[in-house]
C-alpha cells in the first residue's frame, strides 16, 4: 500500500484492501465487457454491460469520485440499461439471435483494435513518467458539494462549467426530441 | 503487493476501450453495437476520473458527468433511429443498413 495515500487520509476512512478491490472490479468489468461483444443473445449482452458499468462505479468509488459513481449507477445502470432492455424487446431478438454474429471483415477489425491495444501499451510503458506515482487523496465528504460548485457556480458567479452545463441541457432537449420524432409512426 | 497506480486505472480502461472497439468493428446487431460505444465511452470516463485523482482536482470528474449526459443523449437518439429502422426493414443488422451505399 502506499504510504502516501495513508498519511493522506487522515480524518476519513482508510481504505481497506485496495489492491484486491481494484483487481477484482478491474476484472469484473473487464469479463463483463468480454461478455457484451461476444454473446449471441442480445439480453444477455445487455446484462453483461450491466456488471461492467456496477464494477466501473465501484472503481470510481475507489477513486474518491462518490458522485460520479452514483451518477454512473443512476444514470447508467437505472436509465440507459432500461431504455435498451425495452429497444431489445421491442426488435426481434429471436431471428437475431439465430443469424451470423459477426461481420464479414471481422478479422480486419480484430487485428485493427489489437494493434490498438499494442499502441496503448507501448505508449504507457515508454510514457510510465508521464504518469507521476502519487494518489492525492480527495475530500470524500465535499465531493458533491465542490462539483456543485464548478456546475452551477458559487456565491453569485458563474462557475467555470456552468454554460457548458446550460449547453447539455439543450443537448438533452435535442436529444428528446429527436428521438420522439424519429419514432413517431406519422409526423 | 505493488500499490495501485494511475498506470493500472488506464491499463483497465485502455483493455475496455479496445473490447468496445472490437464490438463496434465486428458485430453486426446494431444493439450490441451501440452497447460496444457505451463500453468505449466507460473507458474514457474511468481515465478522466483516474487523472482526476492523480491531479487532485475535480475538473476530470466535471468532464466525466458531461460524458455520462452526452451517453444518455446518444442512446436515446441511436435507439430511435434503430426503431425507425427496424419498422422500415425489419432487421437490425448493421451490414444491411446500405441505402447511401453506391
Amino acid at each position: 500500500m502506499n504510504p502516501a495515500i495513508n498519511t493522506a487520509v487522515g480524518g476519513g476512512m482508510a481504505p481497506v484492501a485496495t489492491t484486491f478491490f481494484f483487481y477484482l472490479l478491474g476484472g469484473l468489468a473487464i469479463a463483463g465487457g468480454l461478455a457484451v461483444i461476444t454473446r449471441r443473445n442480445a439480453v444477455h449482452s445487455a446484462l453483461s454491460l450491466i456488471v461492467t458499468l456496477l464494477s466501473v462505479a465501484g472503481l470510481y468509488l475507489m477513486l474518491y469520485a462518490p458522485f460520479v459513481a452514483g451518477v454512473q449507477i443512476i444514470v447508467y445502470a437505472g436509465g440507459i440499461m432500461v431504455l435498451f432492455l425495452f429497444v431489445i424487446m421491442l426488435v426481434n431478438v429471436e431471428t437475431s439471435s439465430k443469424e451470423r454474429q459477426f461481420n464479414r471483415i471481422w478479422p480486419i477489425g480484430l487485428v485493427a483494435a489489437c494493434t490498438l491495444l499494442a499502441l496503448f501499451m507501448s505508449a504507457f510503458t515508454k510514457g510510465k513518467a508521464l504518469f507521476p506515482d502519487r494518489m492525492v487523496t480527495l475530500a470524500e465528504g465535499s465531493n458533491t458539494q465542490q462539483i456543485a460548485n464548478m456546475l452551477y457556480g458559487e456565491a453569485g458567479r458563474m462557475g467555470p462549467y456552468t454554460f457548458a452545463f446550460e449547453i447539455a441541457s439543450l443537448l438533452l432537449l435535442v436529444a428528446i426530441l429527436g428521438a420522439v420524432i424519429m419514432t413517431k409512426k406519422k409526423i | 503487493m505493488a500499490p495501485i497506480t494511475t498506470l493500472h486505472y488506464l491499463v483497465v480502461a485502455a483493455a475496455l476501450f479496445v473490447l468496445g472497439v472490437i464490438g463496434v468493428l465486428t458485430r453486426r446487431n446494431v444493439v450490441i453495437v451501440l452497447m460496444s460505444i457505451e463500453l468505449i465511452l466507460n473507458a474514457v470516463n474511468l481515465n478522466l476520473v483516474a487523472f482526476s485523482r492523480m491531479w487532485g482536482n475535480l475538473h476530470g470528474q466535471v468532464f466525466a458527468i458531461f460524458i455520462i449526459v452526452d451517453a444518455a443523449a446518444e442512446a436515446a437518439a441511436g435507439l430511435g433511429i434503430l426503431i425507425a429502422f427496424f419498422r422500415n426493414k425489419e432487421t437490425i443488422n448493421v451490414d444491411e443498413i446500405d441505402l447511401l451505399k453506391w
